[in-house]
């Protein structure tokens, strides 16, 4: 058995995990875990698993962290971050990232949170390290602390010269020392950064270009199997009989059914294809709502809460007395479609299985829960199951689930031969998740002066992000009700906020207008973040806004709109403008959209984020969406699902701004939210069309 | 019906350069350029996205023009050359348009950046100073899901720049 396996790093306590023998002599730094291992949200944020630095005698320093790299830019901004606590170059720094034998335990890279929970978990430690650092350097020099300076890789005595400075490689010769971070340590405010903070180029950015960086789906190992699945075909259908007798005649094939797993095993991928069509399957298809009655269906299939769907009941003041007595009331319900997350990596898997110890490379935004998933699956103990998440052709939260882990390591076990299934576009299409559909109720009352008085928002199957109101308004009501979906549905990249933000944004331009107000001014007027008005005016002041009381809506024309959102920490506001041609054509002019996450770690990233965020947007605004009937998904291709283009992006214009007084938070999904509102109010304000479905346009001209 | 592959050799063999080296593959009619780089020669900087030649990731030179490799039999690159991601940089030279996107950062997950690559070096040694319609007209056929397309749009005039500039500098 697997005797002289490594235990995973997060399964031993903090000061008796194998650092040296696995990294060499050197100082380690950890910061112990929020508690022995995983489970339910701590009060001081989510679980966590610390976080450990080392510095070796080649003077590097190596991170671990369990967050993972998807195309989200953090491996960079993490890296800066030690970097800037150790006085290193980036060049000096390696992160490991998502390898759960070295990694400290996290529940998964999701919910914009590698900025706010493991980058200051990195600070701490990085920081705890340079101050043994610098009292190793003093103890050597024989002078006080105080008089040590420590910068680019070497140790110092203020004011002697660079000739008797010490690098740190020579600092740690030779040693074994784990210290253990107080939570007290403090790392470099950010208004002392020097290289956090500042433009960096990507590290591993020649592989990228040169086409050497492998991802899951480019690993091969000797022996390795292709693998294939057989899907049920359609949503739910259920096995009534199957024969593999044909897939197993064929030579070189290992097919099984275990389960509710029918697949194929193949020297090569083409047989491995073969196999599959070879086997006979018979199924029975339930009946299943069509796309036409998916509103009404949802409406009459509510379901109990789970996860983070929770049901979420929130209420302040008395919004029913309030809706008696306004003079002005309106009620309105903005939906928004199935849409897909197509990374353009489809979903990859390589499992091999070594004296019972399963290894598993998967671009999975979850490694941790994956190898629990794993362990249970197989009844082997976590230790037992290495998951390494390679680098990853994008993610937007469509890379959770481990039910394809299981499989591919179910059809390794069979065939005792390490096996790679990568998804073909129809099977991520078809087989993967969805964002879910939304449905939002809204519900308003107004005084003549144009002051909201009360605000009943449910939201139907999408979740609670960014249901609550950036606004003052009273009397609130807000209500986030689960349903059964027909469809698969999970994370995605500002999944609820998109529709919530959607809903609430296009509804405040409908209530300016009732009382002629313009949308910048009643907005600015009611916010009760000083965040978002912030961003709001220097949005409003790039774009050169013009007060607009009542929209023009000539039926044709130039249109702008803008919108703003508060998730996730960020403050985000975007301005639109688009054209509305005489055929009804739909042309974006241009997009403005400014962001505030607190202190920005890594501005180049952060603003990659914030621009590709509208452009991923503005896809869902206007023509993504998932089309199905009985249970087909009828559009599982590029050819017919479409996505942003070279053509369909705008120029955009990115405000970014730099909050060094406030602690950095996540990017990667609230640049998304105020897209969607905006492009609808500018059509509006062109068209006098108020569109409340996303996608807005789904054949590229407004309805 | 496509059987186990083995039985569907013809025992013919093609010939075609690959980043140029003379290679030799059988010939079979169920397998495209895509699948015989990565799958049989092990080339996988070259990469598959959809199968439909929508994406663009699996787009390689040949005879010095953008190819859908996902779309391309194998038996069509016969005695014709064939230039990869990874045939692009001279030693450790990288050619003009991998250098500007590794200036302009202009990537983010990285997927579809050789294919976007491709894609500009074929645009550029057409038309070596296109403006910015003619970009994005010759690159539209390329998808870069993470939205990265303004970059990339800076990426290739970076480029253009870059090839014409006789230091191989920009300012």
């Amino acid at each position: 058995m697997s005797g002289t396996a490594p235990l995973p790093f997060d399964l031993l306590p903090p000061t008796e995990r194998p650092y040296f023998d696995r990294l060499g002599p050197g100082l380690v730094a950890v910061l112990p875990p929020s508690r022995p291992g995983p489970g339910g949200w701590g009060r001081g944020g989510p679980p966590h698993g610390g976080a450990w630095v080392h510095v070796g005698e080649d003077g590097k320093a190596r991170a671990f962290s369990g967050k993972v790299e998807v195309g989200q830019g953090t491996r960079t901004a993490l890296s800066l971050i030690v970097a800037e606590e150790l006085r290193l170059p980036l060049e000096s720094v390696e992160l490991t990232m998502g390898d759960t034998d070295l990694c400290p335990w996290d529940m998964g890279t999701f919910g914009s949170r590698s900025m706010p929970d493991a980058a200051e978990h990195l600070r701490k430690a990085g920081a705890a390290a340079r101050s043994v650092l610098r009292e190793m350097a003093a103890d050597r020099f024989g002078v006080a602390v105080e008089s040590v300076e420590l910068a680019d890789g070497r140790a110092r005595v203020r004011g002697r010269d660079v000739a008797s400075s010490m690098q740190y490689g020579d600092l740690v010769r030779g040693l074994r020392r784990v210290e253990v971070v107080s939570p007290s340590a403090t790392p470099t405010p950010p208004s002392e950064w020097t290289r956090a903070g500042h433009a960096a180029l990507d590290a591993g950015a020649r592989d990228v270009v040169t086409g050497q960086r492998r991802y899951t789906s480019d690993l091969s190992v000797p022996g390795m199997l292709h693998g294939k699945i057989l899907f049920p075909p359609t949503l739910g259908a259920r096995l009534r009989k199957v024969d593999l007798s044909r897939a197993q005649a064929i030579p070189g094939v290992t097919a099984i059914h275990e389960g509710e797993l029918i697949a194929v095993a193949a020297p090569d991928l083409l047989t491995a294809l073969a196999a599959r069509k070879a086997i006979r399957a018979e199924w029975e298809s339930p009946a299943q709502p069509s796309e036409s009655e998916i509103v009404a269906y949802l409406r009459a299939h509510p379901a109990e809460g789970e996860d983070f769907w929770d049901v979420v009941h929130h209420a302040t003041g008395d919004v029913r007395a309030a809706f008696a007595s306004a003079p002005i009331s309106l009620r309105e319900t903005y939906t928004t479609a199935y849409i897909a997350h197509v990374p353009l990596e489809t979903h990859a898997v390589l499992a091999s299985w070594d004296a019972g110890r399963l290894t598993v490379h998967v671009g999975t935004q979850t490694p941790f829960r994956a190898r629990d998933a794993l362990a249970d699956a197989f009844g082997i103990p976590p230790s037992s199951v290495h998951v390494i998440v390679p680098p990853t052709g994008s993610g937007f939260g469509g890379k959770h689930a481990a039910e394809l882990t299981r499989d591919v390591a179910c059809l390794a076990k069979a065939a005792g031969r390490p096996v790679r299934v990568v998804f073909s576009r129809e099977e991520e299409f078809t087989q993967a998740y969805f964002r879910p559909l939304a449905v939002v109720d809204i519900r308003s009352a107004m005084e003549k002066d144009g002051t909201i008085t009360a605000w009943q928002f449910e939201v139907l199957n999408a979740g609670s992000a960014a249901a609550s109101l950036p606004y003052r308004v009273p009397n609130q009501k807000i209500d986030n009700q689960p349903a059964d979906s027909p469809l698969a549905q999970a994370s995605y990249r500002a999944l609820a906020a998109s529709a919530n933000n959607f809903a609430r944004e296009s509804h405040i331009d409908e209530l300016a207008e009732r009382v002629g107000a313009d949308p910048v001014e009643f907005r600015l007027r009611q916010l009760a973040d000083d965040r978002v008005a912030a961003v709001l005016r220097a949005v409003a002041e790039r774009a050169g806004w013009v007060a607009r009381p009542r929209p023009n809506r000539r039926g044709a024309g130039r249109g702008a709109g803008i919108a703003v959102g508060l998730e996730k920490g960020g403050r985000v506001a975007t301005f639109a403008e688009v054209e509305v041609h005489e055929d009804r054509a739909l042309e974006l002019v241009r997009i403005v959209t400014g962001f505030e996450c607190g202190a920005i770690v890594h501005p180049t990233n952060l603003r990659n984020q914030v621009e590709g965020a509208a452009v991923m947007a503005l896809g869902g605004a206007l023509f993504e969406a998932v089309h199905f009937e009985g249970g087909r998904i009828l559009n599982p291709r590029l050819s017919e699902y479409r996505v942003p283009r070279f053509r369909d992006v705008p120029p955009i214009e990115v405000v970014l701004v730099d909050r060094r007084d406030l602690p950095s938070q996540g990017g990667g999904e609230t640049p998304l939210i105020a897209v969607a509102p905006a492009i609808a109010s500018a059509i509006y304000d062109a068209t006098g069309s108020r569109l409340r479905s996303l996608p807005l346009t789904p054949f590229g001209t407004v309805p | 019906m496509p059987g186990n592959g083995n039985e569907r050799r013809t025992g013919q063999e093609i010939r075609f350069r690959l980043n140029g080296v003379e290679r030799s593959v059988p010939l079979r009619p169920d397998r495209n350029l895509l699948y015989v780089v990565r799958e049989e020669l092990g080339l996988t900087g070259t990469k598959y996205g959809c199968g439909e030649g929508e994406c663009g990731a699996c787009k390689v030179l040949v005879d010095g023009v953008a190819t859908r490799a996902c779309k391309t039999p194998i038996g069509e690159v016969a005695g014709r050359s064939v230039t990869t991601i990874e045939g692009l940089a001279n030693g450790l030279d990288l050619h003009p348009v991998q250098r500007a996107f590794l200036e302009a950062g202009a990537f983010q997950c990285g997927f579809c950046t050789p294919g976007m690559i491709i894609a500009a070096v074929s645009l550029l040694q057409r038309v070596p100073a296109p403006n910015e319609a003619e970009v994005r007209a010759a690159m539209d056929g390329n998808l870069c899901r993470c939205g990265g397309y303004l970059r990339i749009l800076e990426a290739v005039e970076r480029a253009s720049r870059l090839a014409r500039s006789p230091s191989g500098r920009i300012r």
